[in-house]
Parts: C-alpha cells; structure tokens; sequence
C-alpha cells in the first residue's frame, strides 16, 4: 500500500542497500535499549560461569577471561527497533576459545544466554559456534560503556540485537530451546533479520 | 497473551479519523483499526510507510489511549526535525489517510489495574506517553490504586496532556501529578524547576501511602538514564524498575 504523500528521503545509496534488511534503516548513533536500569558492574565483582543445566562447568573471573586468546569482529547490527549500524568493531573471545578452555564440545543443541541484572536470551548452540559470536570486552577499542552492555556482552550479529545480550555472565546449556526475556513477551524465538522475525509467529 | 497477540497481529491498513495538535512539537493522531485489537497500557505499535518506489520506514510509537476507549487508538507523536516518519505525520498526514500497523506490541513495560501498586511513574517529554495509557486506565477502570507521575518537560506549554493531567491529579482519587520544568519556573506549588535527581523522587514517592511496588521510566536514553539511577539512589530496587528508551 502506497502511502499518500510519503516519498523516500532517507533512502541509502544503492551499493548499501545490500547490507540493511527488510524493514530496517541506517543510523549512524548507536542507540541504548534495556528493560531496566542500568546495571553498574564492577570488573572485580565480575564473573562468567559456563553452565550445563544447572550445573557449573567452568567459572572465570575478570583476569582469567582476559588471559583468554582476543579476536576481533567487525560486523553490521542490526536491532528489532529498526536501526541497523554499519561496521561495528568488537573485540573479545569467540565462545569457541571459551569452550575450548573448558575443554568442552557443545553438550546440547541450544543455550541460554544470563546476565547480572536477570536478562536472558535464547541462541541455538550453532549459532555461537564457528566463529559466529563471542563475548566482547571492546568496542572501537575501549572498554564497552554500562550503556552498551559493558563490562561483557554476548555478541551474535547475524541476529536481532536483542540476542546479543548487555551485562553478561554465563552461558548456559540447555535441552531444550528456552524462551528468554523477551522470547517470552511477544518476540521471535529465532530472530533473523534478513527473514524479518521480529515478533512471536512471524514466519 | 502478548505471544498469542504477536502471533495475531500482522499488518493492517489503518485510517486517522481525528489529529489533534497536544503542544508545539507534539501532536495526536486517532486510528480507526480495520481490524480492532485489544491491548494493555504501555503497549506500542509500529507504522509502516510506503514510497512509491517501494521503499518503506517503519517506526515504533507506544499508545497513549486507555484500552477501555473503544477501537480508536491514539498515537501522540512527536516531530523530529531529522526523523523520517514523524515529519510525515506532522506535514502531510491528512484526517481521511490511510497508514499501515501492526500491533499491539511489547509485553513488559505493561500495566493493568489488576497488578496493583503503589504505581511510581517517570516521563521525559513524549515518554509521557505510554504512561498516560496506563493513567487513562487507572481512571477508565475506576482504580484507587495510589499512583504518582514526576513528568520532566523542557517549559509549561511543553507539557504533554497537562490539563487532562491536572485534572486528574485534581480529583484527590490515589493519583498525583509532579511536574518538573527544566527550563522555565514552576507554576504550582508541588512542582519543580530542575532535572529530575534522587530528592526529588524521594519526596515524589512520599505522596504514595507506601514505597511503589513497581516503577515505569521512560524517555530519551539520556533521562531515562538518570531518572533510573536517581530512583535506584532514592532506595528503589532495581528489579522495580521498568525502562522504555528511545532516541540516540
């Protein structure tokens, strides 16, 4: 449906035109979105633990996860809101490197992403793996802002921003595909942008 | 509820019925649905446009009507100056038009009557809104619920519904209005002339008979931002707090 007197002003350059998916426009900032207020962790308070169920597999604090091997991603974002950000430089530790210091193959097909204040997230388990995710601890080189999710924040950039989840501090292996936060409230169990799966039931 | 609500919500054509100019920046558009939905107060939708060429904006606007109003619902939608939607709305959208929206949306910065309070709610400019949907709802549904709302906004004639506002808090009936000008005098008594800070919230939730069993922040991420640690500095528990945040 063609919307009377709405002509595209905004519209990018066709050679990027590629890179933002359906429903989706360029933002140059970097907007904030949380459900709550902003947790303030301290590095020397902070953790990560790896879990199978509710069983602790391994635990690291602030200086054994820096110690870990850093690799670097530079990848579009893209949020449920609308926005997608172009080349966004992350550095921290590719859940592979994670696994590996634990000395673990993936125990289950799906994971449940846990933060400081609560949040968490459902990813399937190959979709953190190969080099698809990681934990970042950078971005554009400094340490991440509260804002922005820091200390620690899970980033999955080939799904909606809302699975990279802000404050994180565990990684939890589950049977089963476990509805998070926001899963549970009336989004997409998946939540792959370039397939537009924004909300519950969206195909 | 809000998964059977997605699931149940894809795109309808809507068409504005009424527009009505709230403040300088800020004006309400009434929707008549062609498919009317039901929702809860705090909920938004999102409006599609579509250019000729096919190219389509798409933006989120959080209701500001009661669910008990009818099938109308209204959007208080405010202009930015570099936005892409909102211009539309301000500039061409006509009464008559037709715009595309899906909804309802969003199950967690929600209220309804039934999950009691005390209610402490916080808005910086057109953050104002969806807490107006969750007021309106208070009132259409008769509740006494006690319920207060510090509404930040720049100057006096940039408030938001503020006579339907004042009326309200003018019943005596568990529902007090604070205002805060950050650019201008007070004009009531209660009212302030300052950002919003942790005393203020202190003395805000004061007017409730006992500390807010829940608390609903929303705004630009700036104010937001500060309105929820000046809440969490004022003894509030974090996990009271709900947060809505737009802009950059």
């Amino acid at each position: 449906m063609v919307t009377r007197g709405f002509f595209s002003g905004r519209k990018p350059p066709t050679d990027t035109d590629a890179r933002i998916p359906p429903g989706q426009y360029l933002e140059q900032g970097f907007p904030v979105l949380s459900a709550g207020p902003t947790p303030r962790v301290r590095t020397e308070e902070w953790s990560f633990t790896l879990k199978h169920g509710p069983r602790p597999i391994k635990k690291w604090n602030w200086a054994e996860f820096n110690a870990l091997p850093m690799s670097k991603m530079t990848r579009d974002i893209h949020c449920v809101t609308a926005w997608t950000k172009f080349d966004t430089a992350w550095q921290g530790v590719l859940v592979d490197d994670i696994l590996a210091d634990a000395g673990l193959e993936p125990p289950t097909a799906f994971t449940l992403a846990l933060s400081f204040d609560g949040y968490t997230t459902n990813v399937p388990t190959k979709d953190l793996t190969t080099g698809k995710a990681m934990v970042a601890l950078l971005y554009e080189g400094k340490p991440i802002t509260a804002d922005h999710g820091g200390p620690a924040r899970l980033l999955v950039p080939h799904l909606y921003f809302w699975k990279s989840a802000k404050w994180l501090n565990g990684l939890q292996f589950t049977e089963r595909d476990e509805p998070g936060f926001w899963e549970l409230r009336g989004y997409h169990i998946y939540g792959d942008p370039w397939r537009e799966q924004r909300y519950t039931g969206d195909p | 509820m809000s998964e059977a609500a997605a699931a149940q919500s894809p795109w309808q054509t809507v068409t504005i019925n009424r527009i009505e100019k709230r403040t300088p920046r800020v004006t309400s558009f009434f929707l008549q649905p062609s498919q009317p939905f039901a929702y809860r107060a705090g909920q938004h939708v999102d409006v599609r446009l579509t250019a000729p060429d096919g190219y389509q904006a798409r933006r989120s606007y959080s209701i500001a009507s009661a669910p008990e109003t009818g099938e109308t619902i209204e959007l208080a939608i405010e202009k930015l100056d570099d936005g892409e939607v909102s211009p539309f709305f301000h500039e061409v959208a006509a009464v008559g038009d037709e715009v595309e929206l899906r909804g309802p949306l969003g199950g967690h910065f929600v209220w309804s009557d039934s999950d009691g309070g005390p209610l402490l709610l916080v808005g910086g400019g057109s953050g104002v809104v969806p807490l107006m949907a969750m007021i309106r709802h208070r009132a259409a549904r008769k509740s006494l619920v006690p319920a207060a709302l510090v509404f930040s906004a720049r100057v006096w004639d940039e408030v938001i519904f503020r006579d339907e506002l004042i009326g309200l808090d003018e019943r005596q009936d568990g529902f007090d209005l604070v205002l805060t000008l950050t650019r201008e005098p007070a004009r009531r008594p209660q009212d302030y002339a300052r950002r919003v800070d942790a005393r203020m919230m202190v003395q805000s939730m004061m007017r409730l008979p006992e500390p807010p069993r829940l608390a609903f922040v929303c705004g630009s991420n700036a104010f937001v931002s500060s309105a929820a640690q000046a809440l969490i500095d004022a003894g509030v528990p974090a996990g009271l707090i709900r947060t809505e945040r737009y802009g950059v």
